[in-house]
């Protein structure tokens, strides 16, 4: 909408020249001045800016839907009601059904801890027929670290739906429908992203999984306001992407160490913090999630995976629909499974520290 | 007032002073026909010149007639005081922070909450959405809300369970204090709430600042609107900016927008913002984003942040309150005190 012609909006000749012969071509252009700024550019009086710009507002404004339409829409019109099952009970549960449609969901744990293998899971419950409760759809499956593996697959796939799996040819066809990306460089991404949008819909796609994020923005980037800036522009498009197809996209994202214990505090803390480190002046490393908190912003659902005291924990650390939850889980031949659907419901910021037992000594060198 | 200051294009406005016509008295004082033959522009576009020269000019000439109002449009300091009284307020379903905000979140004001990701900035702004309909027989406005997502996190199945909460502790409300409210059941079906609520998806900054400008006409339209929530104001303007004095002139345009929104149709505006780390004597430290001069735009500043295990909300700004900050707690119900048991009291 923001590329919307201002010659194609009717508004009187006149006007409407002035705008073109000032270079002011789309809409994005006139709302990038303040109404001032356009006064003195195009060189007319304040009141015919004011009914132009407020003209072309009018047009680029999004429609309103009320809350009520909008849910109607999603529970009625979409398959699942707009959830792509986990098939983790507790999971889906506490997420109101699944992975939601339409917005991003990020998986952050260390290495090894089993991100990969929920998304190989993912990416088979996409594909499954309609009538076993997947969403019958294919799946688009960018690997940037190449640690997808067919053969994982289709064991998850074998052990956890035998009955599928176990009629001749449905292992092809379910596989055949999982498309790998391996792109190396970001640019290169970033061009197959802009031809996924295309083909998104016509070629019935209806899961996006990167694993991972992270490998793709820090191979690339020194650390500073340039990568913050390349991931910013990139998760707008993501957003955007799943926004209009409607469809659940799943992003892994790794984990760095952070020296020393204090966590950020605002300039008002400032004072009970000092006397705090006094107390107790720490050097140990802890972990956090990689790509800063402009990342942790955009996301729409965080999930945290990791270790603690011999047992890996699956946790809800950010969510608008579900309260901070932790569930203890396992890795078995088909796949991450719950051990407890009942989730420990955490109290605190703890919900998104992230531990990580034995790699812990790794860190602390 | 000068020529130099009327809102006409910067052409006619030179136009106007190389020939002569330096004060607003001298342009009052020509014929129609003078000033267009002098400034070679047509009849019509030159009794607008004057139209502009003679408004600006009543201006100040009202100086000696009125008494009490010195400018138009202005309002003694005992006027506000008057009308403050009757000011309204939409609770945030946490008493505490009700208590500190002075009865809850102002109408005619501009609020801007920020903190953590993670830390409940969605959950209020939807809670406002649907606090604002609490009808009057209750404490509320009886309003409708304008929510605008830029982030894509509004979740109806979330707005679902806190708008059948609310409606629980309404009646329950009627049943142990208004006895003779019991008569009629509360009326309201969640179904309502949800379509009092206007949801708008903003999928670039060029939409966010026509929205904006578009709002006044839409609320216009749909004059029971009390409350515009964004959620957030900042993503779409963290990305894709490389000229940041643009964005901060693009900001404060906004802002200003805003606020004219909020006090022409008594209605509360509530920003929601991101962090970002600042460094500052020589250690990180956390603040809201969109920089220095952003944060002079809103009226008050609440700072969500975590301490200890517990949710606290911090007053940075406010012209009116004293600075404080109050504990809540994000419950499957919604917004509520942090000792959780404990039923909240409506009004």
């Amino acid at each position: 909408m923001a590329k919307k012609m201002i010659s194609e909006m009717g508004l009187p000749k006149s006007i409407s020249n002035i705008f073109t012969a000032r270079n002011i071509i789309t809409a994005k252009d006139a709302l990038s001045h303040t109404e001032f700024e356009l006064m003195e550019l195009l060189d007319v009086g304040m009141s015919e800016v004011i009914s132009a710009i407020s003209h072309i507002s009018e047009l680029v404004s999004p429609p309103s839907q009320t809350a009520l339409l909008l849910m109607e829409q999603r529970v009625c019109n979409e398959s699942l009601a707009g959830h792509l099952p986990t098939r983790l009970k507790g999971l889906d549960e506490a997420l109101c059904g699944g992975i939601p449609f339409g917005v991003l969901t990020e998986l952050v744990g260390p290495a090894g801890i089993g991100k990969t293998q929920f998304c190989l899971k993912l990416s088979l419950l996409a594909s499954l027929p309609a009538n076993f409760g997947g969403l019958d759809g294919h799946v688009i499956y960018i690997d940037v670290e190449s640690k997808f593996s067919s053969k994982r697959l289709i064991e998850i796939g074998m052990k956890s739906f035998p009955e599928i799996f176990h009629k001749k040819g449905m292992a092809q066809e379910m596989a055949g429908r999982i498309l790998i990306l391996r792109p190396t460089s970001l640019s290169e991404f970033a061009e197959s992203l802009h031809q996924i949008k295309i083909s998104l819909i016509h070629q019935h796609v209806k899961l996006l999984i990167i694993d991972s994020m992270a490998a793709l923005v820090l191979g690339e980037y020194d650390c500073g306001a340039s990568r913050q800036q390349a991931l910013g522009r990139h998760v707008s498009f993501i957003k955007s992407l799943a926004e209009f197809s409607r469809i659940p996209v799943v992003v892994t994202n790794q984990v760095r160490s952070q020296i020393g214990d204090e966590p950020l505090m605002y300039s008002f803390q400032a004072q009970s913090h000092s006397r705090k480190k006094d107390n107790h002046a720490t050097y140990d490393s802890h972990l956090v999630a990689a790509l800063g908190v402009n990342w942790a912003h955009a996301v729409t659902i965080r999930l945290v995976l990791e270790a603690k005291s011999d047992q890996r924990f699956i946790k809800l650390a950010k969510s608008p629909i579900s309260p901070p939850l932790a569930f203890p889980f396992n890795i078995t031949s088909s796949g991450v499974v719950l051990l407890d659907d009942n989730g420990i419901e955490m109290k605190g910021p703890e919900i998104n520290s992230i531990h990580c037992q034995g790699q812990n000594a790794l860190f602390n060198f | 007032m000068e020529v130099g200051m009327l809102p006409i294009s910067a052409s006619k406005r030179g136009k106007l002073l190389s020939t002569g016509y330096t004060t607003l008295l001298s342009i009052s004082r020509a014929s129609l026909a003078d000033l267009a033959r002098d400034l070679q522009v047509s009849e019509p576009e030159a009794s607008e010149i004057m139209k502009c020269a003679s408004k600006t000019s009543t201006l100040d000439l009202s100086n000696g007639t009125h008494n009490t109002t010195v400018v138009n449009g202005g309002q003694t300091a005992w006027a506000m005081l008057n009308e403050e009284k009757f000011s309204l307020h939409i609770t945030t379903s946490c008493m505490d922070l009700d208590n500190i905000l002075g009865g809850g979140i102002n109408c005619k004001e501009v609020t801007e909450i920020g903190g953590v990701p993670g830390i409940g900035k969605t959950q209020i702004g939807i809670q406002l959405a649907v606090n604002v309909q609490i009808p009057p027989e209750y404490g509320g406005l009886g309003g409708k809300a304008i929510y605008i997502d830029t982030e894509g996190s509004f979740m109806v199945e979330r707005v679902l369970q806190i708008a059948e909460a609310c409606i629980e502790d309404m009646s329950e409300y009627s049943n142990h204090f208004r006895k003779d409210l019991q008569a009629s059941e509360v009326k309201m079906h969640p179904d309502s709430i949800l379509e009092n609520i206007f949801y708008f998806r903003v999928c670039s900054y060029t939409e966010q600042i026509a929205l904006v400008n578009y709002l006044d006409k839409f609320i216009t339209e749909h004059k029971d609107v009390k409350i515009i929530i964004i959620d957030s104001v900042t993503f779409h303007f963290r990305q894709d900016f490389d000229d940041m004095a643009l964005r901060t002139r693009l900001l404060s345009a906004m802002a200003l927008k805003l606020m004219k929104l909020a006090s022409k149709f008594c209605l509360a505006v509530v920003l929601l913002n991101q962090v970002t780390t600042k460094h500052i004597d020589g250690s990180f430290q956390l603040t809201l984003a969109l920089g220095d001069s952003w944060s002079h735009s809103c009226t008050n500043r609440i700072i969500l942040f975590w301490n200890g295990n517990d949710r606290h909300a911090f007053i940075d700004k406010s012209p009116s309150l004293k600075s404080a900050s109050a504990q809540y707690s994000v419950t499957p119900r919604g917004i509520r005190n942090s000792t959780s048991c404990k039923r909240i009291k409506m009004m």
